[in-house]
C-alpha cells in the first residue's frame, strides 16, 4: 500500500502547474464558500441574537392571549412564575418585562414610543443594554432610557424631562414625567427610532399594573434549541394560564427572510459547485486519457484494474484534500479574524441595511460546521466525477491502450 | 518441458464486415529455456501472436496453453493475474512507470505479487547487479539512456520469476551497443538460468543471437528453424 501512495503522491505531482491549478481552484471554492457562509450564518446569528435579546427571547412565556392582542391588559402578574423551578442546563436566563405604548413628549413635539419596562441589573445582562448608552448614566435611579432617534426627534438630552401619556391596566389613564438619564443607541433602526426604557416597577406604576409583565423572556444556550425548550416549559408551567412561544413563532418572517437568504445562498453554492466540478472533471478527464497508455501497460503487466482504480482514486484523493487543505488554510484566519472584527458598513450600504430594518454590520460566525460542510461538499463532488476515471479504467482494453 | 503451445491460433479483425486474418491457424510449441526471435515484414502478424500468447488479446480461434493450462477461457482478471505470476514483458518503448526510480520499479512487480518485503528486497539487488545498473537504482527513467531503461525493463520483467519472457521488439529504440549490451545480459540469462525468452523483432542482431527462428508471413508460419 505504501508503494501505491508513493505512486500516486508521485503522480500527482508529474504535472505540477496542472496540479497547482486545480488545487487553487478547489481551494477557491472553498474559500469562498466557507467566508459566504460564515457571514450568512454570522448574519442570521446576530439577527437573531438581536431579536431575542431585545425582544422576544428565544423562548418567552405570556398570558394566553397576549401575542393575538399586545395590550398591557393582557400581561400577567410575575407572582406567577416565582413558584416555578426552570432549571434546565440548556438556560442561560430570563428576564421579566412589560411592554406598552404611549405618547412621548417634549415641549411642544410629540411622537408615539415604545415603553419598556425591565430590570436594569438583570436586562444588562440579557441585552448588554448599558452598552448602548452613549450618554448619561445607566446605574441612576428612576428616570427614562430614551433611544438615540426618538431624543433627537423630541430634542431631549439627559436632565430634560420626559412626559408620557397613555392607556394604563384596564383602561385607567396613564401619565406621568421622568428625567431623563440616557440616551442609548440601538442597532435595530425601529428600536432606535421609538423605545423608551424605565425601570419595571416604575412602568407598572405609570401603567397601574403593580406586579404584572407582559413576557418572561428566556435565552438559552443554543438559539435553535428552542423546540424541546417549549416542550419543558409548558410541561413546568402545566395549570397556568400562560403560553410558551419561541423566536421563531413569535418573529415568523425573520424564519422566513432567513430561510430565503440561505436557500438563496445556497444557489450560489450550487452554481460555484458546478464551475469547480467541470474544472475538477476536466482534471480527471486528462488525467486519463493522457495516461491511457501506461495504464494499458500497468494492466498489461499484471496490475490487476482494481489495483489501476485504487492507485488512481488515491491521486484524486490527495489531490483534492491538497486544495481543500489550500482552501481551509486561507479560509480558517481570514473568518476568525472577521469574527472578531465584523465588517462595519457606513454610507449608502448602511443607509440600505438601516432602511430594511437590518444591522449595518457584516458578522461572520464561527462554526467548525462551516468548514467540515465545504470540505465534505467538495469531496462528495469529486467523488461524483470520480466515476468517470473509473468506469473508463474499467472499460479499458489493453490493446486498444497500447496503441494510444 | 513445454512452456507455450499453440493449437490451430487465429487471429481475424472485423470478422463481419471485411475479415482481416492477422494470425492464421498457427500451431507452435516452445520448450522452457528456449530463445527463440519470431521474425518478419512489418504487418506480418509478430505483435499479434505475442499478445496473444500473452493473453493481452484474445483469439478468434484455437487455443493457447501456458504450462499446460489454457488461458483461453480466462477472465480478465484472472489473465491479469496469470501474466503477473507466469509471463514477462519487455516492450520496445521500455514502458517503465515514469515516477518510479529503477529499483521501484522492479520491485513493483513483487509488490503486486505481495511478495514479503525482505524477499523484494534482495531479489531486486540482485536483478540490478545482474543487469549492471546498480549504480543506477535510485534513478527515474528519465535520467537513464534508453539501453539502461531496456536493462530495468528485463530485470522488471524477471522480477517474479516467469516461466517465459515476451519481448516485443526490445532493441529498436536502442543504439549498437546497447543492444550488445543487453543481448549480452539475456544470452546469459537464459544460458545459466535457463529463462526462456520469445523476442517479436526484424533487428538482424537479435536474430543471429536466437537459438531458434520462426518466420511469420501473412500470419502464418512459414518456416521454423533451430541453430
Amino acid at each position: 500500500m505504501i508503494l501505491f501512495i508513493k505512486l500516486a503522491w508521485r503522480n500527482v505531482w508529474r504535472s505540477k502547474k496542472r496540479t497547482w491549478i486545480t488545487a487553487s481552484s478547489i481551494a477557491f471554492s472553498v474559500f469562498f464558500a466557507c467566508l459566504m457562509q460564515s457571514s450568512q450564518l454570522g448574519s442570521y446569528d446576530n439577527m437573531i441574537n438581536n431579536s431575542a435579546r431585545f425582544f422576544t427571547g428565544h423562548v418567552g412565556i405570556h398570558q394566553i392571549d397576549f401575542w393575538e392582542n399586545q395590550i398591557v391588559d393582557n400581561s400577567f402578574n410575575q407572582k406567577e412564575l416565582t413558584q416555578v423551578n426552570f432549571s434546565n442546563s440548556s438556560i442561560l436566563m430570563g428576564v421579566p418585562r412589560l411592554n406598552s405604548f404611549a405618547l412621548a413628549s417634549h415641549g411642544q413635539k410629540t411622537k408615539g414610543a415604545a415603553l419598556f419596562g425591565v430590570s436594569l441589573e438583570a436586562e444588562d445582562a440579557f441585552s448588554y443594554l448599558s452598552k448602548k448608552l452613549i450618554r448619561g448614566d445607566y446605574n441612576k435611579t428612576g428616570g427614562a432610557l430614551i433611544a438615540e432617534g426618538l431624543a433627537a426627534n423630541l430634542d431631549l438630552t439627559v436632565g430634560d424631562t420626559l412626559v408620557l401619556m397613555g392607556q394604563g391596566y384596564h383602561g385607567v389613564n396613564a401619565a406621568g414625567k421622568y428625567p431623563v438619564k440616557g440616551i442609548l443607541r440601538f442597532p435595530i433602526p425601529n428600536l432606535n427610532q421609538g423605545a423608551i426604557y424605565l425601570p419595571l416597577n416604575i412602568l407598572q406604576e405609570f401603567l397601574s399594573a403593580p406586579n404584572m409583565i407582559s413576557s418572561y423572556s428566556i435565552l438559552l444556550e443554543d438559539s435553535q434549541d428552542t423546540k424541546d425548550m417549549k416542550a419543558h416549559m409548558e410541561s413546568v408551567l402545566k395549570g397556568k394560564e400562560l403560553g410558551v412561544m419561541t423566536w421563531q413563532e413569535m418573529l415568523p418572517e425573520l424564519v422566513s427572510s432567513i430561510e430565503l437568504d440561505y436557500f438563496g445562498g445556497w444557489v450560489v453554492l450550487i452554481i460555484l459547485y458546478i464551475v469547480i466540478g467541470l474544472g475538477i472533471f476536466g482534471t480527471f478527464l486528462m488525467m486519463i486519457k493522457e495516461r491511457t497508455y501506461e495504464l494499458g501497460i500497468l494492466n498489461a503487466i499484471g496490475m490487476t484494474k482494481q489495483r489501476v482504480q485504487i492507485m488512481v482514486a488515491i491521486e484524486i484523493f490527495l489531490l483534492i484534500f491538497l486544495g481543500v487543505l489550500m482552501g481551509l488554510l486561507i479560509a480558517t484566519p481570514i473568518v476568525l479574524y472577521f469574527w472578531s472584527n465584523p465588517i462595519l458598513l457606513s454610507g449608502d450600504a448602511a443607509l440600505a441595511m438601516e432602511k430594511f430594518g437590518y444591522e449595518p454590520i457584516i458578522p461572520f460566525a464561527l462554526n467548525l460546521k462551516i468548514f467540515y460542510n465545504q470540505g465534505i461538499s467538495i469531496f462528495l463532488i469529486a467523488l461524483l466525477l470520480a466515476i468517470y476515471p473509473m468506469l473508463a479504467i474499467k472499460k479499458l482494453k489493453i490493446i486498444k491502450a497500447l496503441k494510444e | 518441458m513445454k512452456v507455450i503451445e499453440l493449437k490451430k491460433l487465429s487471429k481475424i479483425y472485423n470478422p463481419n464486415t471485411i475479415p482481416v486474418r492477422a494470425i492464421n491457424d498457427v500451431n507452435l510449441s516452445v520448450e522452457e529455456g528456449e530463445f527463440t526471435a519470431i521474425v518478419g515484414p512489418s504487418g506480418c502478424g509478430k505483435t499479434t501472436l505475442l499478445n496473444m500468447i500473452g493473453g493481452l488479446d484474445a483469439s478468434s480461434k484455437g487455443s493457447v496453453e501456458v504450462g499446460n493450462i489454457s488461458i483461453h477461457d480466462m477472465s480478465e482478471s484472472e489473465l491479469t493475474a496469470f501474466r503477473l505470476k507466469h509471463i514477462g514483458f519487455v516492450f520496445q518503448a521500455y514502458n517503465l512507470i515514469p515516477v518510479l526510480t529503477a529499483k521501484e520499479n522492479i520491485e513493483f512487480i513483487m509488490v503486486l505479487q505481495n511478495i514479503d518485503a525482505k524477499t523484494i528486497q534482495e531479489r531486486s539487488e540482485d536483478l540490478l547487479n545482474r543487469m549492471g545498473i546498480k549504480d543506477q537504482k535510485n534513478r527515474r527513467p528519465s535520467e537513464l539512456s534508453g539501453g539502461q531503461q531496456q536493462r530495468v525493463a528485463v530485470a522488471r520483467a524477471l522480477a517474479s520469476r516467469p516461466k517465459f519472457v515476451l519481448a516485443d521488439e526490445p532493441t529498436a529504440n536502442l543504439d549498437s551497443g546497447s543492444t550488445e549490451a543487453l543481448l549480452d545480459i539475456m544470452a546469459k540469462l537464459n544460458k545459466e538460468e535457463k529463462v526462456t525468452f520469445i523476442f517479436s523483432t526484424h533487428d538482424q542482431r537479435v536474430i543471429d543471437r536466437a537459438k531458434r527462428i520462426i518466420k511469420l508471413v501473412d500470419g502464418e508460419i512459414v518456416s521454423d528453424e533451430y541453430i
